[in-house]
């Protein structure tokens, strides 16, 4: 176990593991780009449809269901079935984490969006703001804080979801886990996941702490 | 004015909130609606600024349709307070002020100018405005609504029930403001409430309503307390209606003769002539002296605090001008009474 550790240890500190096209700092690079990519184009879909069902109150029970169809979904399924259907490329995985990231982004949207007290949003009205007005200037500044939280909650689930690129023979950090699986080389394949939870960690404690940064006027 | 003219509103689920309401609201006068939960009084007073729409029937403001004005433009142009202030939390209070003036595009430094002034206007300091709502005690937050509603200076103000969130002490503070503001800006005022109390205290006219949205008697608060129209009115404003009545009325026209000299209780003065309290040889009561602004429930109730049954008239610098019996109380509390009742006969 000690031994496993050292070793460990030494795979994630050597200054050759982290250079070139196969190091570390290429994987993570890539592994990045896969995940804000995907946490992007999720937000470009999910959030007009939260804000729009929030605002609304229509179609609720749809989006609430979709979400959880959503996040029964098997990723890994998702990507091989897209694979068989588009062949050798980033599709399957950009879709299966797309697919991924849209529900969380959805329901905090939409949750976010019904937390906003019906006075304040009676005033807004009263006082002669129309609906846009009403959106952008009250209902999403005060969803904000929800938002973000969805936001966050998917790209770390997209981060540590990430390793499926591998799978199809992309890069990412999941290259160490599908490679080292298949070399038997449990080091190689401890590194990957180590590095994959250090990352959305991070992200997570980095995100955290923006928000509250941000939000640091708002009433508990 | 705000004329309702045969206004009908049935809701989508079956229920009327108000039924054939024909209702006059003169210009620079505070309306009062009043009437239980479900009596179409918030209703009625959401269609003033199109936040219901009627099912039938026209109402204007000013003389104009409000069914051919834009909503948001209509809005813009009345005031609107609401019970729990509806202030938005993610705004300072100075912003929140401004809302109105930024709606109409006056440009950022002239709505935070004229937000400004209104903060002194409804009682609060320049600090306040740079403060987020949450910060600001319930009082506080139902003066920066009003504010708010005030920022534009539009000529009518709709208040839902906006004093019903806070303690009674404060509740009296912001009538007696608003009252004060009243007098100076003479605004058209839509007020509802559930308080009948307060409706006698702010309203010049009281519109009751009855559960269905029926409008059963509007008239000044004298008039409706002095001759309710029915038993349901009757009920509504209370065992001490009478009593009420006696609040309307000052003790300007109640003679007062001068202080007793001798005799069991001596009225003591301190060097200003200032009444301080009732005196005998082993007792000392205060007194509790009335202006002619006073109204004849004060007197009437001092009068029964009195030990001697004389109360102790003051001018307006709280200096002695003599004393009134509480005979003389009672007789001019019947009196109004029947003045009231017997003017509205002749109508």
């Amino acid at each position: 176990m000690y031994e496993l550790f050292k070793n460990l240890g030494d795979w994630l500190v050597s200054g050759e593991q982290w250079s070139g096209s196969d190091g570390i700092g290429h994987r993570l690079a890539e592994h990045l780009q896969y995940s804000l990519l995907a946490t992007l184009v999720a937000a470009a879909i999910a959030l007009p449809l939260g804000l729009l069902i929030g605002h609304t109150g229509r179609g609720a029970f749809l989006a609430i269901n979709l979400a959880s169809f959503g996040r029964a979904l098997p990723t890994v399924g998702l990507v091989v079935l897209v694979f068989l259907a588009s062949g050798l490329s980033m599709w399957p995985v950009y879709v299966a984490l797309v697919a991924l990231a849209v529900p969380a982004i959805v329901t905090n949207t939409y949750a976010g969006m019904t937390a906003v007290d019906p006075d304040v949003k009676d005033a807004a009205r009263g006082q002669g703001m129309r609906w846009h007005q009403v959106l952008f200037q009250v209902e999403l500044p005060l969803a904000l804080p929800l938002i973000m939280t969805g936001l966050r909650l998917a790209l770390i689930q997209v981060v540590a979801t990430a390793t499926i690129a591998a799978y199809v023979s992309f890069g990412g950090l999941g290259r160490y886990v599908f490679d080292g699986l298949a070399q038997r080389d449990l080091v190689q394949v401890l590194g990957g996941a180590v590095l994959v939870a250090v990352v959305a960690v991070a992200l997570d404690l980095a995100l955290s702490a923006l928000q509250r940064a941000l939000f640091r006027h708002r009433p508990a | 004015m705000i004329q309702f003219d045969a206004v009908h509103k049935r809701f989508p689920n079956g229920t009327t909130a108000v039924h054939d309401l024909s209702l006059e609201m003169p210009e620079g006068g505070v309306t009062v609606l009043v009437g239980s939960s479900g009596c179409g009084k918030t209703t009625t007073l959401r269609m003033v600024n199109r936040m219901v729409d009627p099912t039938s029937g026209t109402i204007r403001v000013g003389g104009r349709d409000v069914l051919e004005q834009d909503a948001a433009e209509l809005r813009r142009s009345i005031g609107y307070v609401i019970q729990q202030s509806g202030l938005f939390p993610h705004r300072t209070v100075l912003d929140n002020i401004a809302t109105v003036p930024l709606l109409l595009g006056w440009g950022r430094r002239k709505a935070r100018a004229r937000a400004g002034e209104l903060l002194e206007t409804v009682g609060l300091t320049a600090e306040a405005g740079k403060r987020y709502p949450h910060q600001l005690s319930g009082g506080q937050q139902q003066r920066v609504g009003v504010a708010r509603a005030l920022a534009a200076d539009p000529p009518v103000l709709l208040m839902d029930e906006p004093f019903g969130a806070v303690d009674p002490v404060v509740r009296t503070q912001l009538q007696d403001e608003l009252l004060r503001l009243q007098k100076e800006l003479s605004k058209t005022i839509v007020f509802v409430t559930h308080d009948v109390d307060e409706a006698v205290r702010l309203g010049d006219r009281i519109a009751i309503f009855r559960t269905g949205g029926h409008l059963v008697q509007c008239a000044a608060p004298a008039e409706l307390l002095a001759r309710p129209a029915d038993d349901f009115v009757a009920d509504f404003l209370g065992a001490e209606r009478g009593l009420k009545l006696l609040s309307l009325t000052t003790l300007a026209d109640v003679p007062q003769a001068p202080a007793p000299e001798g005799g069991t209780w001596e009225l003591v003065l301190d060097e200003a002539r200032r009444p301080q309290a009732w005196r005998t040889e082993d007792a000392e009561i205060p007194v509790r002296p009335l202006r002619d602004t006073d109204s004849l429930l004060a007197a009437l109730n001092e009068s029964i605090a009195s030990p001697t049954a004389l109360v102790a008239r003051v001018d307006a610098d709280g200096v002695l001008t003599g004393v009134t019996s509480r005979a003389e109380i009672h007789e001019h509390a019947g009196e109004t009474h029947s003045a009231h009742s017997t003017a509205g006969a002749a109508v």
